[in-house]
């Protein structure tokens, strides 16, 4: 299963595989971020592979100079009964991700959460707004430079 | 309340003190449940715990119609001002209990998102301790509260009542 989900990303998008990592039967695949949609546009539709699932998507912040965050997508095969991971890097300066709400309707709360969370832009989003905190709160609060308890006066309360 | 007889067939008291008779034996809770706590305060409604014994048994979904409201949960930022506007709803006298630790203070939830409080937007008149506090010991809350409108004090203006948390047996 593994080798034949790296040969057709390969085959497809030969220079897209960052690196592929396997550890305790979990297979990690990182991928250019430019080509995210696409692999998994192909991952999902290829008849023998067939990730139907998306079963989940989120962010990390790993608080580094270079490619300091990253987006992870966990897919899963329904026909298969195989999980793989995908991520891809993002880069402070540049925080846009292509969506792959076109490929699992799913994606769409679960991109907006990384943006709410992470600030990452996810391009060709159908609704990219914040899902947890108020619209018009400025942070995101899951970075690691957000201080625990918030930014005093960030988040409103009623009058008494 | 203090009754005088006089005669055979009536009583004199104060219109306040009757009034407030009737509105203790009749608190309509308003159950803004949020979260777990929610869960015992429908035990408390049930009949094992059985509010209705204080004549509390009225929940009232509708603001307009309850004069207590038992905050149940955790009260995030978001969430405050649904729980204001809910409270404005409601005609006055109206009484507050803080059910739980996440209510009182923000409880295990030291963190951006959650009220560390709620007594920082509404006036609260009893704090019951307990993650969750057990239906019994929101039950004493209820009783304070009744002592309190037999006592003529005020919503939000009298010293706030802290119950402990009790311990199962």
């Amino acid at each position: 299963m593994k080798d034949s989900i790296v040969q057709k990303i390969t085959a497809q998008f030969p220079s897209s595989i960052v690196s592929v990592n396997e550890y305790r039967g979990e297979l990690t695949i990182l991928v250019k971020k430019q080509d995210i949609a696409k692999i998994c546009s192909m991952l999902k539709g290829d008849n023998d592979l067939c990730f139907d699932s998306m079963r989940d998507l989120c962010g990390a912040d790993y608080h580094r100079p270079d490619e300091r965050f990253e987006v992870i997508y966990n897919l899963y095969s329904l026909k298969n009964h195989f999980r793989l991971r995908l991520k891809v890097r993002v880069e402070e300066q540049d925080l846009h991700v292509p969506t792959v709400t076109g490929v699992w309707k799913t994606a769409n709360w679960h991109e907006r959460e990384t943006y709410d969370m992470f600030g990452i832009l996810f391009d060709g989003h159908p609704d990219m707004r914040r899902i947890y905190m108020p619209e018009q709160f400025e942070h995101f609060p899951l970075r690691k430079d957000f201080p625990l308890m918030g930014i005093p006066g960030s988040l409103s309360l009623p009058h008494k | 309340m203090e009754l005088e007889r006089s005669g055979d067939s009536f009583l004199t008291s104060k219109v306040d003190e009757i009034i407030g008779w009737a509105r203790k034996n009749s608190l309509w809770p308003m159950p803004m449940g949020i979260s777990c706590c929610a869960i015992e305060m429908m035990s408390f409604a049930g009949p094992r715990y059985d509010v209705s014994r204080f004549g509390s048994e009225a929940f009232r979904f509708s603001p307009r119609q309850s004069d207590l409201m038992i905050v149940a949960g955790t009260v995030t930022y978001k969430m405050s001002h649904v729980v204001r506007k809910i409270y404005d709803q409601m005609p006055d006298p109206k009484w507050v209990i803080a059910m739980g630790a996440c209510t009182s203070s923000g409880g295990m939830y030291r963190s951006y998102s959650v009220v560390q409080g709620i007594d920082q937007f509404i006036p609260v008149d009893v704090y019951v301790a307990g993650c969750p506090p057990r239906p019994d010991n929101l039950l004493k809350g209820l009783m304070e509260i009744q002592k309190k409108i037999a006592r003529g004090e005020k919503p939000g203006q009298s010293e706030k009542i802290y119950i402990q948390e009790s311990v199962a047996r």
